[in-house]
């Protein structure tokens, strides 16, 4: 009784009829949103190219433009990655989202120190990776899928040197290991790296469990998930200083199963 | 003057007072709080809503109002998308005169597909907004933890019929849209002709079957699957078609119907507990 007569004159609780107060908001919402659709639509046309040619490929062809970061990461990662794996990931992780997240804080209202982790990583995931890489994939991809600057003409003719290498031959080059040179080793060694770098998680894990109120809380399993998502989703940052830093192509290759990452 | 008011008043009272106007207007208009709740409970399209919310959750800074126009942008492509369906016919041969006699010759014809496109613009970008707005509240917490796995195939299944939709016009946007997006099912693991250990799992398929080079290969593979056969063609634009005017809008509403009803059942509008 006392809980409840609190709860009344709590200002958090503080009820307003939805008829006027919500149905207005509502109502102006949709009228000048639906003015704004209909000016657009009165102004700006619908695009109608020519009519479907297989046998003529535009140059550059591009996904429409919500797919663009996915085509974007086509630089870095082979299509079985960059268009099926990271995808599926991407919504396997984002329904994960309220089971991994413990933090009880910040439930309905705006927060940003209360859950520092969660809208960092969340806002780098949504603003860096996917609308960023969306905006560069509409505007300065040209043909080729080259990288053209935002006045540049989209010259269909320009060369980039395919300089490309596999980390093995890299390495093999640049520091004289020359055992990397073989295939399996090669393989190995791109193998031992992703294992190492998934591995991090673990040390960390087995550093902090004791002293972090967040770990123990998480558990291991919400852990595991947690840790596994971060670092495939930090994988992709990750090719991208490796492509631009030392023209990385692939860390590991099994030619066997047709697999390269 | 004073005679035709009281004329006038006993008009709207007689109106007011029948059968007819009673049976279908279930509150008086007196501004009480008893009419005002019975505004909402007593209005189908408007009962989705409580009678009363808490103040906070009405204000547009909490709410930017994403996820009310992304569902008033789907209304827009239900009602445009099905006055195109009477002028368009989804066979590789038609497909693309429809839109141009659409564009030409219908009566509002242009603006009616103009609206349709926008909108489904809008409807992905809004989403996509809602979606930043609910996770930087926070209301994906408990008690609202699937609600959210709900809006989350909400935002996909609004990914797939905006890109079946892409390919309708039939242009060359349309087919090599489609065809670079349709190739990534190619290099599906296992199941794509292009994809890691796509040989091994064929070899297994066609041994099982008693045949040689037909599983996952460029017939038979995750993407043949997709686009009904090796290349976008007509069969592509059959299938796209019927899955986007049939198949992902019921399933949306569906799950729209879940989402919203979730809402209230979670407790309403997220907010401070």
């Amino acid at each position: 009784m006392v809980e409840k007569i609190k709860k009344a004159f709590d200002p958090r609780f503080d009820k307003v009829h939805t008829w006027p107060h919500l149905v207005r908001i509502e109502f102006l919402c949709a009228v000048i949103t639906l003015l704004f659709l209909l000016v657009w639509s009165l102004m700006i046309d619908a695009p109608l190219e020519h009519p479907a040619n297989p046998a003529a490929t535009p140059n550059p062809s591009k996904a429409p433009w919500y797919f663009l970061g996915l085509q974007e990461m086509l630089v870095y990662f082979d299509p079985w990655m960059a268009g099926v794996v990271l995808p599926s990931l991407i919504i396997v992780g984002l329904v994960l989202i309220p089971y991994i997240d413990v933090n009880p804080k910040g439930n309905g209202y705006y927060t940003f120190h209360e859950r520092k982790f969660a809208i960092v990583t969340y806002c780098f995931g949504f603003l860096i990776l996917w609308v960023s890489l969306m905006v560069v994939g509409v505007f300065l991809r040209g043909p080729g899928w080259n990288f053209f600057g935002p006045f540049a003409p989209w010259d269909s003719h320009k060369v980039v040197p395919l300089t490309n290498i596999d980390l093995n031959m890299f390495l093999a080059q640049s520091l004289g290991l020359d055992f990397l040179r073989n295939p399996f080793m090669g393989m190995l060694f791109g193998g031992f790296l992703i294992v190492a770098y998934y591995s991090t998680a673990v040390l960390y894990w087995q550093a902090k469990k004791g002293s972090s109120e967040i770990l123990q809380k998480l558990g291991v399993v919400r852990y595991g998930i947690t840790a596994f998502l971060f670092l495939t989703m930090a994988a992709l940052p990750v090719k991208m200083l490796l492509r631009w830093t030392f023209n990385i192509k692939y860390i590991m290759v099994i030619k066997q199963i047709n697999l390269s990452i | 003057m004073n005679k035709l008011k009281l004329l006038l008043r006993d008009i709207q009272e007689t109106i007011v007072q029948s059968q007819a106007w009673k049976s279908i207007f279930r509150h008086g208009y007196a501004d009480t709080p008893r009419n005002r709740a019975l505004a909402i409970a007593s209005n189908v399209w408007l009962h989705l809503h409580p009678a009363k919310v808490r103040r906070h959750a009405i204000k547009l800074r909490y709410t930017w109002c994403a996820g009310g126009l992304t569902f008033l942008f789907f209304l827009v492509t239900v009602v445009t998308g099905v006055i195109l369906m009477f002028y368009y016919r989804p066979v590789a041969e038609y497909a693309f005169v429809d839109i141009q006699y659409l564009e030409f010759d219908v009566p509002f014809g242009m603006i009616n597909r103009n609206m349709h496109r926008w909108a489904a613009h809008s409807m992905v970008m809004m989403v996509m907004i809602h979606m930043f707005r609910v996770f930087l509240t926070g209301s994906y917490k408990p008690p609202r933890e699937f609600n959210w796995v709900v809006g989350v195939l909400l935002i996909t299944l609004t990914f797939l019929l905006s890109f079946t939709g892409y390919l309708l016009p039939w242009d060359q946007l349309a087919i090599w849209a489609v065809t670079v997006g349709s190739n990534m099912a190619r290099a599906t693991p296992l199941l794509g002709n292009e994809g890691p250990l796509a040989v091994q799992v064929g070899d297994l398929f066609d041994a099982a079957a008693g045949v040689k080079d037909t599983f996952i290969t460029p017939r038979y593979d995750a993407r043949s699957f997709l686009v009904a056969g090796t290349v976008v063609g007509s069969p592509t634009l059959l299938r796209f078609y019927v899955l986007h005017c049939i198949f992902i809008p019921v399933a949306a509403s569906i799950l729209m119907i879940l989402h919203f009803w979730r809402v209230r059942k979670d407790g309403g509008i997220s907010g401070p507990l």
